[in-house]
């Protein structure tokens, strides 16, 4: 049963990483909490079963697009919303950015409809709801060896990018020192676009992921995972990425294994009260920088 | 080379810069002397484009800089090493001076300029794989300055290279300075230290509240009595 449990609290904080590092990408370069990045995730899962329904794409083509498009949607809304604010106290891009998940929640209804539907179950490969392997006692199905292979080899690429590619290095520059990333001549506002459509495309791909996971979508579902994803941002200490990983790890176990052994009823409440211990623990969070560091 | 024409710069409402004229010549080492709050940093600011001047021009050479992006403006050939180092901490000593050279894709000559900053500053090649944050005060500015030669300037710009350092480490500092004068780059220096400044430069401003109040070679700088009382503290 523990096993049992710890596997599907792996898939499921796995899943909350990869919208977290979206968080804390963003809050890194521009110190804004992007609350409009759960929505990104819901419009990627609503994005994938569209092409795959009224365009007839494969599954694996269409989770690639509906990627994509996020990508871009989340760049937009940079440009759209958050980019005249730059100067602008922090306060009034935090309330824009509410402003735009409910707008894009909104759209969703509009689009979709305000009732949940099911993924496109006949575009799943068999072998996903099938038992890939059996450990012990512990039954783990195709589509959950697909969700941590994806995540993790995601998570890899993520973390080379930010620290062997040119771009990811001037990610980090610009969130350590803006003026002084501007004064190399990099271009911060290309810096930041590229940012977010990495997030971006990220927490799409995790929307897909949760989709197929409960066979189960809706216009509302962001809110919910975008509300765990960012406390697993903070758990993990904001602005850090390998923290927000961790954090989404630990956050997904914490509820799996509180749902198990207490009572469903209390899973996000425990998984709050995890974070909440951390934090009076280490308010910085577990890999977050204590805040003196900054030189 | 670069030329500032009656330049007024303005944070929100304080009038930071009250028409700033200055020139620095191809070769020269020009420093910018003055008390705390004269505009010094501001001026640099105009220069890089971080802070845009409202009215006024800053021309670089024979075109016309004023509204251009930060970017362009490191671009063209004119980079800065601002007031504080400004390195980043969490990068290593390598990925910083890679920052220096972020515009520049002839991979081999940037290899090569690698070398040249690690011979210039020997202590950045012992310390290449730290974090910057971790240096001491003296090598994070070598960091600094090494940091903005990747860029392979023009002109530079120098804020307050001396601050906070030991004695020792600030006539290191000079030196390197005029070594890089010497390799051909232009300088503007900015500097709270007027003795040490007046003593590398060819010729010096003196800024007060906003404005150019004097103006000449270093030498006769030095011996102004003006200058001597308020800024190098002799009679």
């Amino acid at each position: 049963m523990f096993e049992q449990q710890l596997f599907n609290g792996l898939t499921l904080g796995l899943i909350y990483a990869l919208i977290a590092v979206g968080y804390t990408m963003v809050y890194g370069v521009i110190e804004l909490i992007n609350f409009a990045h759960g929505e990104v995730y819901m419009l990627g899962a609503f994005l994938c079963i569209t092409f795959i329904q009224a365009l007839g794409v494969p599954l694996f083509p269409a989770m690639v697009l509906a990627m994509a498009c996020c990508a871009g949607i989340g760049v937009l809304i940079d440009q759209i919303a958050y980019k005249p604010l730059r100067k602008a106290p922090r306060l009034a891009a935090l309330i824009t950015a509410i402003g735009v998940s409910i707008f894009l929640q909104n759209i969703a209804m509009i689009i979709w409809g305000s009732r949940p539907v099911p993924f496109t179950r006949s575009a799943v490969p068999a072998a996903f709801s099938e038992t890939a392997f059996t450990l012990g006692s512990v039954n783990v199905s195709g589509l959950q060896v697909f969700i941590y292979a994806l995540t993790i080899a995601m998570m890899i690429g993520l973390t080379l990018i930010i620290n062997k590619t040119r771009i990811g290095t001037a990610m980090r520059a610009l969130a350590q020192n803006a003026t002084a990333a501007a004064l190399m001549g990099i271009n911060v506002n290309r810096v930041i676009s590229f940012t977010f459509a990495l997030g971006s495309g990220l927490g799409a791909v995790a929307g897909i992921l949760v989709g197929m996971y409960y066979n189960t979508l809706s216009a509302t579902m962001g809110y919910n995972a975008g509300v765990k994803a960012f406390a697993a941002a903070v758990l993990g200490g904001i602005g850090s990425v390998p923290g927000a990983m961790l954090g989404g790890v630990v956050l997904g176990v914490a509820e799996t294994l509180g749902a198990g052994y207490v009572s469903s009823q209390y899973r996000d409440g425990l998984g709050y009260a995890v974070m909440i211990a951390v934090i009076l623990l280490r308010p910085s969070g577990l890999l977050g920088k204590s805040v003196g560091q900054k030189a | 080379m670069l030329s500032l024409t009656g330049v007024n710069t303005y944070y929100g409402s304080i009038h930071a810069l009250k028409g700033v004229t200055l020139t620095v010549n191809q070769g020269e080492i020009v420093t910018l002397i003055g008390a705390n709050g004269a505009g010094k940093t501001t001026t640099l600011m105009s220069i890089s484009g971080v802070t845009v001047p409202r009215q006024g021009t800053v021309e670089f050479l024979g075109e016309d800089i004023t509204k251009l992006s930060t970017e362009k403006i490191v671009a063209r050939g004119i980079t800065q090493v601002p007031e504080g180092r400004m390195i980043f901490p969490r990068l290593t000593v390598r990925e910083n001076l890679l920052m220096g050279a972020y515009l520049r894709n002839d991979k081999d000559n940037v290899k090569a300029d690698e070398e040249h900053v690690y011979e210039l500053f020997p202590k950045l090649l012992e310390r290449s794989k730290q974090h910057g944050g971790t240096l001491s005060g003296g090598e994070q500015q070598m960091l600094a300055i090494g940091r903005a030669l990747m860029a392979r300037p023009k002109v530079l710009l120098l804020d307050e290279p001396s601050l906070g350092l030991a004695p020792i480490v600030v006539e290191n500092i000079f030196e390197i300075i005029q070594r890089i004068n010497r390799d051909g780059v232009t300088i503007l220096l900015v500097e709270q230290n007027a003795q040490m400044a007046l003593q590398v430069a060819h010729r010096g401003y003196v800024l007060e509240t906003g404005q150019v109040t004097l103006e000449g070679p270093a030498k006769d700088l030095l011996e102004d009595p003006k200058v001597r009382s308020a800024y190098l503290g002799l009679d």
